[in-house]
């Protein structure tokens, strides 16, 4: 029986060279990702600006959206906010954070109950007050830092600290990037979307991790070819591995994205950007960042009595 | 690499089983569940809000108001301590800032007005910190006459402490009496509350009766002074208080209420007998009741107020002494929101003002729809990756979809044993988590087809290609892991969903690329001896 083969055998494609465009277009695209971020900014949800989010169902299947639009602007609760999501009658009402601390949110919401009334379902209500918005931003950029410390200290005691280096710089890529994907489509930024990116954090590293592994290896087993040859070995050997494992996995979540509502659709697409960027940047940028930083001069000479240090037995 | 004692064979089975047999009540109704047998295993995975359906409600205390109120309390304590014999002359008393100060004319006297105002410093207990006793107040004297007494910054924290326990204590007691929901209560930090009750479709009457400080006080209602006037002159030693139905009537009221909520020990919603009207029906401690009795007795034809949190719900004439230690509050008052006072009542009032920082609510129609799209795509999801690991790996993808189902399934099983909650990120955790695990076999397989290619017997390759690819897959998880941890550990809500089942998934993949995956090659390899590979 033949079986699929996405990937020729024997491909020698030379990355490396190639490092000289995607090198300075991944550097590019990030650069252009922090300066998006800090001008144009994403559009931060609830989660960090604070404010209401309440999501309705109304009984009437083709709701007068400017009707209820006029209305809630007239309460004096600010600019509110509302598009439909999904159904003609799946109506998402924003309300801005309201002055006056924690309470003043709560009456807000009063107003635009009694208002609606009972011509729709309340499927969702969310209030995120002044305070909380702020330490629920701060936390995840925390966790972000100390996850980021916690894997450089990993990978450095099991590789060399180039490759530290490089898994977090990749890493960072991805994160940076995954950013610039939300400044652009500005979809909504919540911690749902910080969930996503912290998930492609983790694809990536598993990634990156898998390429060094495998660089690692062909160190070891071809002392006399170049760096930069050797990378390009030890990539393409792992060619048919890479486009299976990204194939299957964007199959979940394209199936995700398709069939999985609406939502967890902006997750699911930040997921799929994510996943991309990941591969993209194990091979484009990690693997070059060993060159850079020039891994074998000072690395592989007294490399000899670590050859046991790979885990043999399972 | 493929060699397995029974023993190993066998754990490795019995491992597996245990964790889809933990999964399985998951496919069942809870009615079904409940249903079976005592031995069966029965605990169900527990659905974050996102997926069920429920209210959430962090509630904060209300730092600046509790000092407020508690620094008036404090100013009535020290005037009282300075008017004991030998009375002490003083001039300013008052509250400033986060404490309460004032000038003592005779400066002989300080050593008196220490001893005097120690015991108001309130040692707080302190267990934690191992018996040294926290003082609520710092008090400093000055050799000038001035007298303070301030928070300090640890009293306060530990106060915080304090009333957060109570009120946790009160809430519960108040949940119960509902009957209907089953809430998690639980502290956050050191000055927050979080109510989370799944499956409640409409929060209001949980935040009404959670939310609210249920201060009940009788107050005498100063005569000299009409009730109705707007901004009354008034005399040291009252207090205005607005009216609970009609806020434009003020009522002018003793400050030292008669009785307290504390002084309660029933109260049940009945109806009034002559009006027919639901009213909340009360009864007092033998103290409470002496005191009522006394007071009654002296102010006949006088009004009284009751007040529920600075509200005055009504102010009724004393018409003869109460002396029975029983009364009732009417009040136009709703059957339900009778009940509701009386449940406030019987449980307790909160120490402190709690205000809502954060509420999150999800209709379970919501939830309902997310589960059945999360459902339907999961479904799709696996066939397609499974129809391709078909396509690419042949028997052994077989195996590998084998080993990634159960991979999957066994997530479940540990997630239902650890009671940890599934949200709508953890199910994205899942799915990344399914990423990786078919990534572990492919790992695995593109090795073995390696080294086949590089012209070794086919079950020497298979041996090699297990050896060589479970230290990257060992490295790849356990970075992953490190992260996976961090992110439980620092994370909050969303985040911490998805790490939980990120690390169950982390784990599971080890474990089945160490063990299941390599039994089923294994066993494969005994039954067909391949000598030719095709990969």
């Amino acid at each position: 029986m033949r079986h699929l083969r996405l990937v020729p055998d024997n491909t020698k494609i030379p990355f490396m060279r190639m490092r000289r465009w995607t090198f300075p277009i991944a550097a590019f695209l990030s650069i252009m990702s922090v300066v998006l971020f800090f001008t144009v900014g994403p559009n931060y949800g609830i989660d960090f600006l604070g404010g209401t989010v309440i999501e309705i169902q109304t009984k009437d299947p083709k709701p007068d959206l400017g009707k209820l639009r006029g209305s809630l602007n007239g309460l004096g609760i600010g600019d509110v906010q509302v598009q439909t999501i999904g159904e003609d009658n799946s109506i998402l009402i924003r309300v801005g954070q309201q002055p006056g601390g924690e309470s003043a949110q709560q009456d807000a919401i009063g107003k635009v109950r009694t208002l609606i009334g009972d011509s729709a379902e309340f499927r969702r209500i969310e209030i995120v007050g002044p305070r909380v918005s702020g330490e629920l931003a701060f936390n995840g950029g925390l966790a972000m830092l100390v996850t980021f410390a916690a894997i450089a200290i990993y990978v450095w005691f099991r590789f060399e600290w180039q490759f530290a280096v490089g898994s977090i710089i990749s890493a960072a890529n991805v994160v940076v990037m995954t950013f610039g994907f939300y400044v652009v489509t500005q979809h909504e930024f919540n911690l749902t979307s910080l969930a996503a990116i912290l998930t492609t954090v983790g694809y990536s590293l598993n990634d990156t991790v898998v390429v060094y592994d495998r660089i690692r290896e062909t160190l070891r087993k071809y002392k006399k070819i170049s760096l930069g040859d050797l990378i390009d070995r030890a990539i393409n050997d792992m060619l048919g591995r890479t486009v299976i494992t990204t194939m299957t996995t964007l199959i979940a979540l394209f199936s995700l994205y398709i069939f999985g509502g609406e939502v967890i659709r902006a997750f699911t697409l930040a997921m799929i950007f994510g996943v991309i960027a990941a591969i993209f940047s194990s091979i484009c940028v990690a693997a070059p960042v060993l060159i850079y930083f020039g891994l074998r001069s000072d690395a592989m000479n007294d490399k000899k009595k670590d050859e046991g240090a790979a885990p043999q037995k399972a | 690499m493929l060699h397995f004692t029974r023993w190993k064979m066998i754990g490795i089975l019995a491992i597996v089983l245990v964790g889809i047999l933990a999964a399985v009540p998951n496919l069942f109704s809870k009615e079904t569940v409940d249903s079976w047998p005592s031995w069966v295993p029965k605990r169900q995975m527990v659905l974050g809000l996102d997926l069920q359906g429920g209210a959430y409600l962090l509630y904060e205390v209300d730092k600046q108001d509790y000092v407020q109120r508690r620094l008036r309390t404090l100013v009535g304590e020290i005037r009282k301590a300075m008017l004991q014999e030998p009375r002490i002359g003083y001039s300013g008393l008052g509250v400033q800032g986060q404490g309460v100060q004032l000038r003592v004319r005779d400066v002989s006297q300080l050593d008196l007005v220490r001893t005097r105002l120690e015991p108001l410093r309130n040692p707080l207990g302190n267990s934690l910190l191992g018996g040294t006793a926290i003082n609520e107040f710092d008090l400093t004297v000055g050799s000038d006459g001035l007298v303070q007494m301030t928070y300090s910054e640890a009293g306060l924290t530990q106060r915080i402490r304090q009333i957060v326990d109570q009120s946790i204590e009160v809430i519960a007691r108040r949940i119960d009496q509902l009957g209907t929901v089953e809430p998690s209560i639980q502290r956050q930090g050191t000055d927050r509350i979080l109510v989370e009750a799944p499956g409640l479709g409409d929060p209001e009457r949980l935040k009404s009766l959670v939310g609210q400080t249920a201060q009940l006080t009788f107050h005498l209602v100063d005569s000299s002074y009409q009730t109705g006037q707007t901004e009354p002159q008034r005399k040291p030693g009252t207090i205005v208080l607005p009216g609970q139905d009609n806020p434009n009537v003020n009522y002018v009221l003793e400050e030292t209420p008669l009785i307290t909520g504390e002084d309660l020990t029933d109260a049940q919603a009945t109806f009034d007998q002559r009006s027919n009207e639901p009213v909340v029906s009360f009864r007092l401690t033998t103290g409470g009741a002496q005191t009522f009795g006394d007071v009654t007795q002296k102010n006949v034809n006088r009004a009284f107020a009751i007040v529920l949190d600075d509200k005055v719900i009504s102010a009724p004439v004393i018409r003869e002494p109460i002396l029975g230690g029983s009364g009732q509050i009417s009040g136009s008052f709703s059957i339900q929101s009778a009940n509701d006072l009386a449940i406030l009542l019987r449980a307790g009032s909160l120490p402190a003002k709690l205000t809502i920082v954060e509420e999150r609510n999800v209709g379970p129609g919501l939830g309902a729809d997310s589960i059945r799209a999360g459902k339907i795509a999961a479904i799709i999801g696996t066939a397609a990756v499974c129809a391709f690991m078909i396509a690419t790996y042949g028997v052994l993808g077989w195996i590998a979809n084998i080993a990634v189902i159960v991979n999957v399934v066994m997530i479940f099983g540990i997630v239902t044993l650890l009671g940890a909650t599934l949200s709508l990120p953890g199910i994205a955790g899942v799915i990344i988590t399914v990423g990786t695990a078919v990534d572990s076999n492919v790992l695995i397989y593109e090795r073995i087809r390696e080294e086949y290619r590089s012209g070794r017997s086919a079950i020497a390759s298979i041996d090699a290609g297990f050896h060589r690819a479970l230290g990257t897959i060992l490295d790849a998880n356990v970075t992953t892991l490190i992260a996976a941890v961090v992110l439980f550990y620092l994370g909050s809500g969303p985040i911490r969903g998805f790490a939980v089942t990120h690390a169950i998934g982390v784990a599971t993949t080890m474990f089945t690329a160490f063990t299941f995956t390599r039994l089923l090659v294994a066993m494969w390899v005994r039954w067909r001896r391949p000598t030719k590979i095709s990969l």
